[in-house]
C-alpha cells in the first residue's frame, strides 16, 4: 500500500529492484568485512572493524525484511540461498579482500579494504539521506535508523583513508593503487540498475545522477585535503552486478557463508 | 483493569534485563515502545539499540518468558519495530544510574556542532578522559580511559536523529 492504495505493478518492481541492491549490497559487504577478523592491522581495529560489519549485517537484515514483507520469502531464504545470478550487488563489493584465504595465508590488502569501504560508505550515505524523503514510508523509516549508525562507519573510514594518504611512501602508493582499482568499477556501485528511471520517476529514492554528484561534493574536500585529484570519471570493468552478472568470487563466497544454513535451512540463528 | 494488565505487564518488564549490561531493565534503556493489551493478548513493541545487536533475539525471548510467567495473557505478540528509531536521550535518568553502577558511562546528553563528545569517567567523575576506541565490545558502546584514576572504561554511544 502506498498512501492508501494499492500499489501498482510497475511501483512494486522498481521497489523490490532497489530494495534488492541495498541488502545485497550490505549482505556481501559485511561478509567481506567479518573475514577480516583477527587479521585486521591492530586490536582496534578488529574490533572496530567487527562491530561496522555487525552493523552493515544488521541493515542487510533489515532490507531484506523489507522484501520478505512484500512477499518476496523468508529473510534467511533471500539472504542465503539465491544463487549468484539472483543477487544484485555491484561486484565492487564482492571481490575477495586480497590473495589467500582467511584460514591459510591470508595476504590481504589494507589499503583496498579502506577505499572500498570509504568510497562505499560515502555513497550509502547519501543514498539514506534520501531514501529518508523516499516515497515508501517503510523504507524511509529504516533509512533514518541506518543513517544515525553509518555516522560512525563514515567517520571510521574517512580517518583511516586520510592518514594513509598522508603517511606518505609506501602507504601512498598503496593508496593511489586502490583507488584506481575501486574506482575502475565504481560506478557498479553508484548504479542503481535496469530500473533507474522508475526508481527516480517514483520517487523511491534521486536518481543516480543527483546521487553521483552529491557523492562527489562530499568527497571533493577530502580529496584536496590529500593534494590528490578526484577520479572524474569511473567505471564498471568488472561487470554489472545490478543485472545479476557476477564473478567467481561470489560464487567462492555463496558456498561459505551459506555452508550452515544448507545443512539445515530451519535452523535458529 | 486494562490498566492494571498494562501495569502488570510494565512491572515484569522492568525485570527484563539487558544480557550484555545486567543492571539495567529494558525499560531504563528507552526500548519499550508500545504496551497493549487486549482482552487476553498482549502486544509488545520494542526498539533495537543497534540494528546488527546480536542480543535482540534473546531480549525478545526473555520478554515472552517473563509475560507468559504472569499467566495472564494466551497471546503474547513480541516484535521489534525500528521506527521511531531509538536514540540514546532514551535512556531514563534511572537507566542512566544503573549504566555508571556497571561502569559504564551513560551516553552524553549533547554533542556540539562539531559533532565531538565528552563523557566524564563513570569511576571517579573526572572529566580527563580519552577515548581509545569509538566502537567498542557492543554496537552500542564506544572504549575510553581516565587519565585521572587510570581505568579504562566504557560508555554508551550518542545516537540522535541529527546525525
Amino acid at each position: 500500500m502506498v498512501d492508501g492504495k494499492p500499489m501498482e505493478q510497475a511501483y512494486q518492481s522498481a521497489l523490490l529492484s532497489l530494495l534488492y541492491q541495498l541488502a545485497d549490497d550490505d549482505f556481501i559487504l559485511a561478509y567481506r568485512g567479518s573475514e577480516w577478523l583477527g587479521l585486521a592491522p591492530h586490536i582496534e581495529e578488529d574490533v572496530a572493524f567487527s562491530s561496522i560489519s555487525q552493523d552493515t549485517m544488521g541493515h542487510a537484515a533489515m532490507f531484506y525484511q523489507l522484501l520478505s514483507d512484500l512477499g518476496e520469502g523468508d529473510v534467511d531464504h533471500l539472504a542465503h540461498a539465491r544463487s549468484a545470478k539472483e543477487r544484485k550487488n555491484a561486484i565492487l563489493l564482492e571481490m575477495v579482500n586480497g590473495p589467500g584465504h582467511y584460514l591459510s595465508k591470508p595476504r590481504y590488502d589494507w589499503a583496498f579494504a579502506v577505499v572500498r569501504n570509504y568510497f562505499y560508505v560515502q555513497a550509502k550515505k547519501v543514498r539514506m539521506e534520501s531514501l529518508k524523503n523516499s516515497s515508501y514510508e517503510p523504507l524511509a523509516n529504516a533509512a533514518l535508523k541506518v543513517n544515525m549508525e553509518l555516522y560512525y562507519h563514515l567517520l571510521h573510514w574517512k580517518t583511516w583513508f586520510v592518514q594513509l594518504m598522508q603517511a606518505g611512501d609506501e602507504a601512498r602508493k598503496k593508496m593511489e593503487d586502490a583507488i584506481k582499482r575501486v574506482s575502475a568499477d565504481f560506478d557498479g556501485v553508484v548504479s542503481l540498475g535496469p530500473l533507474s528511471k522508475d526508481i527516480a520517476t517514483f520517487k523511491l529514492i534521486e536518481s543516480e545522477d543527483i546521487l553521483k554528484e552529491k557523492w562527489k561534493l562530499f568527497m571533493q574536500p577530502v580529496f584536496d585535503s590529500v593534494n590528490l585529484e578526484m577520479p572524474d570519471q569511473f567505471g564498471i570493468q568488472s561487470g554489472d552486478g545490478r543485472k545479476g552478472e557476477h564473478s567467481k568470487d561470489l560464487d567462492d563466497a555463496l558456498i561459505i557463508l551459506s555452508e550452515v544454513y544448507q545443512v539445515d535451512p530451519a535452523a535458529s540463528w | 483493569m486494562l490498566q492494571e494488565k498494562v501495569n502488570i505487564v510494565m512491572e515484569a518488564l522492568q525485570h527484563v534485563k539487558d544480557p550484555e549490561i545486567d543492571s539495567i531493565s529494558i525499560i531504563d534503556l528507552g526500548m519499550v515502545e508500545k504496551v497493549e493489551v487486549n482482552g487476553d493478548a498482549v502486544s509488545i513493541e520494542l526498539l533495537p539499540t543497534f540494528m546488527g545487536c546480536p542480543a535482540l533475539d534473546i531480549i525478545r525471548q526473555n520478554v515472552v518468558e517473563a509475560i507468559a510467567e504472569l499467566k495472564c495473557f494466551k497471546e503474547i505478540h513480541v516484535q521489534f519495530i525500528y521506527y521511531p528509531p531509538w536514540t540514546s536521550d532514551r535512556v531514563s535518568d534511572e537507566g542512566r544510574l544503573r549504566l555508571k553502577e556497571f561502569g559504564i558511562a551513560p551516553p552524553p546528553k549533547q554533542m556540539t556542532e562539531t559533532g565531538e563528545w565528552h563523557v566524564d569517567c563513570p569511576y571517579c567523575g573526572s572529566t580527563y578522559t580519552t577515548i581509545e576506541n569509538i566502537f567498542g565490545p557492543t554496537s552500542c558502546r564506544s572504549i575510553l580511559y581516565c587519565k585521572s584514576c587510570k581505568n579504562p572504561f566504557e560508555a554508551m554511544k550518542p545516537v540522535s536523529t541529527m546525525m
